[in-house]
């Protein structure tokens, strides 16, 4: 409450950008609101502790010189009987830390996550802006296409796409480029979503006077579209790239765990989880289960968030 | 009307089309067959028998057409993986995958509209709420992960029931099936629950709206001045009018159950053809991989129109 009476009395001056931000909105409903809090907290939290992965990991999975394979097997937080070495999380099979090869788990599926739905963006912000501006045939083609490509689970499109892409890579470079291939998979099945959401927001801006205006003025059309358009289109795709987020971090989770995703040397949580299912009937559950709680919190925590944004930034439901 | 019925399923033959091409062209071009069939050595010659032999000399327009009237007489290559006709493997295969369908199908009908007529009746008890948050819950866990959660609780711990396979089964000649022994009923019974949880829960939001919706009409209102009772409102009023969106979703969500039945088999490794399409992933078996996308593009495309000419079946209003 200070700071709201503090900037009454600042009124008349300029204010710093933070400032403004802090009292937009969007940032007064996430402080109203504990869900987004916490949810936007344990995001926080395990994007930094995937950046910073390398200088937190007590061990570096991948360095096979600083394993030890007699440290196989190590219950969580108990000592090792025959090193006794302990793990805050417990071994795998090979002695490795299976704190350390979450976090970088972690890392890989952050950066597929990312990738992947940037990729999507792209393409639907673009189809979508096209299909809307310009319209006719072009616009026609473009939507019968997405028509087609929602008739299937983007899921299935992923593996599909995953499956020609791996076929067309030599061999030999096919464990090296799986996490390309994945990024490629997982944003090609997504991009739907956006393509037809800018393009109806397109449609609405395109009847406005302000693209009359820019089009009298002599702008180009990719300017219109880019400098005119897409800036008053951008809160509904923001809404759907966080829930895409969420829903591509489950997507790679899933192939990388059927065998279709990120190979063993570069394992991502999908990855670690198909690993620590082998090992659930010889009572070794910390393998299983400490990676599948991680990707349990953030694909969670990313959906309320993406949860709590659409009901944010849509007045409608306020 | 007519006119409508006809463009769909024009639309519907177009759909199949196109993705016949995209498997005609994995077929085509993704690896050379000649290169797979004939090894390291071989003269020119041979290669120029060999294409000769394929057709891989013909006009690119009229491959794809004999490829299309192969694959509509059953001839869907050769797997390269186990060297079999894949139309045989597919057969082989196609049984598992429908019965574990139906029961999760079934499961999910089900239950969500028994938890789906609760919930909106004791709308605001502890109970309601409870599955309401649970349902929740469960959307947002991965499938497999729920899969291997029921492993380790009913598998693992209490060692009730079987974590993979499909148990005995009978061979029925052109169909194998599970249903009629117990080891084959008791093995259904975790991929069943694994597959069917998310429609489940879907089709239990979506009776619960409807009822909420229809029991705020005035029909039913009437129905209870008229002194019916409680059960003869709920159930022979208001249940009738939430169906018709159930039937049309549960229509739509059939094909997500046969293609989601890859990670369900795959975490129980029930031998279907889903599991088959995983391994054909794995191994880069292109005849397989493109034979499975056709045959689940038919299923697709094929329930999508029997949906919505159904739309029109039952409800006048669109007919014209």
């Amino acid at each position: 409450m200070t700071d709201l009476s503090d900037n009454t009395v600042q009124a008349g001056r300029a204010r710093s950008r933070l400032a403004m931000a802090w009292d937009s909105d969007l940032a007064y409903s996430f402080r109203r609101s504990p869900v987004a809090m916490i949810s936007g907290l344990v995001t926080a939290l395990l994007i930094l502790s995937a950046v910073f992965a390398p200088l937190i990991a007590p061990h570096d999975p991948f360095n096979p010189g600083t394993l030890n394979l007699m440290n196989g097997f190590t219950p969580p937080s108990e000592a090792n009987m025959f090193t006794g070495d302990s793990f805050w999380l417990g071994t795998d099979d090979q002695g490795r830390d299976v704190f350390s090869t979450i976090l970088f788990g972690l890392r890989i599926s952050l950066f597929v996550g990312f990738a992947a739905v940037a990729l999507a963006m792209v393409i639907g912000i673009t189809l979508g802006l096209v299909a809307g501006y310009i319209g006719g045939l072009t616009e026609t083609v473009i939507m019968r296409v997405a028509d087609v490509q929602l008739t299937f689970p983007s899921i299935l499109v992923a593996m599909l796409i995953f499956g020609i892409a791996k076929g067309i890579t030599p061999p030999e470079y096919r464990d090296q480029m799986a996490i390309w291939v994945l990024i490629l998979a997982i944003g090609l099945s997504d991009w739907v979503q956006f393509a037809r959401v800018v393009r109806g927001a397109t449609l609405v801006e395109k009847s406005k006077e302000y693209v009359a205006a820019a089009r009298l003025i002599g702008r180009s059309p990719v300017a219109i579209m880019l400098r005119h358009i897409l800036p008053n289109v951008l809160s509904p795709v923001l809404v759907i790239a966080t829930i895409s987020l969420a829903l591509a971090i489950i997507a790679e989770a899933t192939l990388s765990f059927l065998g279709v995703g990120a190979p063993p040397t570069e394992p991502s949580l999908g990855t670690l989880i198909r690993i620590g299912q082998g090992f659930l009937f010889s009572g070794e559950w910390w393998i299983l289960f400490f990676p599948a709680m991680t990707l349990l919190a953030l694909a969670l925590s990313v959906n309320l968030l993406g949860d709590w944004l659409r009901d944010a930034l849509n007045p409608r439901l306020r | 009307m007519l006119n409508y019925i006809l463009r769909r399923v024009l639309q519907s033959v177009l759909v199949l089309l196109v993705v016949g091409l995209v498997a005609f062209a994995m077929f085509r071009f993704v690896g050379d067959p000649v290169e797979t069939m004939l090894g390291q050595e071989r003269t020119v010659g041979d290669i120029e028998r060999l294409r000769e032999q394929l057709g891989l000399n013909k006009p690119f327009f009229i491959q794809y057409w004999e490829f299309l009237v192969r694959a509509v007489q059953g001839d869907l290559g050769i797997s390269y993986r186990q060297g079999r006709p894949v139309a045989e493997i597919i057969a082989e295969r196609l049984p598992a995958t429908l019965e574990l369908a139906f029961v999760s199908g079934l499961f999910a009908l089900g239950l969500g509209i028994i938890l789906g007529i609760f919930t909106a009746i004791r709308r605001d008890g502890f109970a309601a709420n409870a599955i309401m948050t649970l349902s929740l819950i469960g959307v947002s866990l991965p499938t497999f992960l729920i899969g291997i959660l029921l492993i380790y609780v009913f598998s693992v711990e209490l060692s009730l029931l079987p974590s993979f396979g499909r148990g005995d089964v009978v061979d029925l000649g052109w169909w194998t099936t599970g249903f009629l022994t117990p080891s084959g009923l008791v093995a259904l019974i975790l991929p069943a629950i694994t597959l069917g949880l998310y429609q489940m829960t879907l089709i239990m939001r979506l009776v619960r709206s409807e009822m909420l919706e229809v029991l705020r009409q005035d029909y039913i209102r009437f129905a209870r001045a008229r002194g019916l009772s409680q059960k003869a409102v709920n159930f022979r009023h208001a249940l009738k009018n939430t169906l018709v969106p159930v039937i049309t979703v549960t229509g739509l969500q059939l094909g997500s159950i046969i293609a989601f039945a890859i990670i369900t088999e795959t975490v129980f490794q029930w031998p279907g053809v889903g599991l088959l399409f995983i391994n054909a992933i794995q191994f880069v078996d292109i005849p397989v991989m493109a034979a499975y996308l056709m045959l689940i593009s038919v299923m697709f495309v094929g329930i999508n129109l029997a949906v919505d000419l159904l739309y029109v079946a039952i409800d006048p209003r669109l007919r014209n």
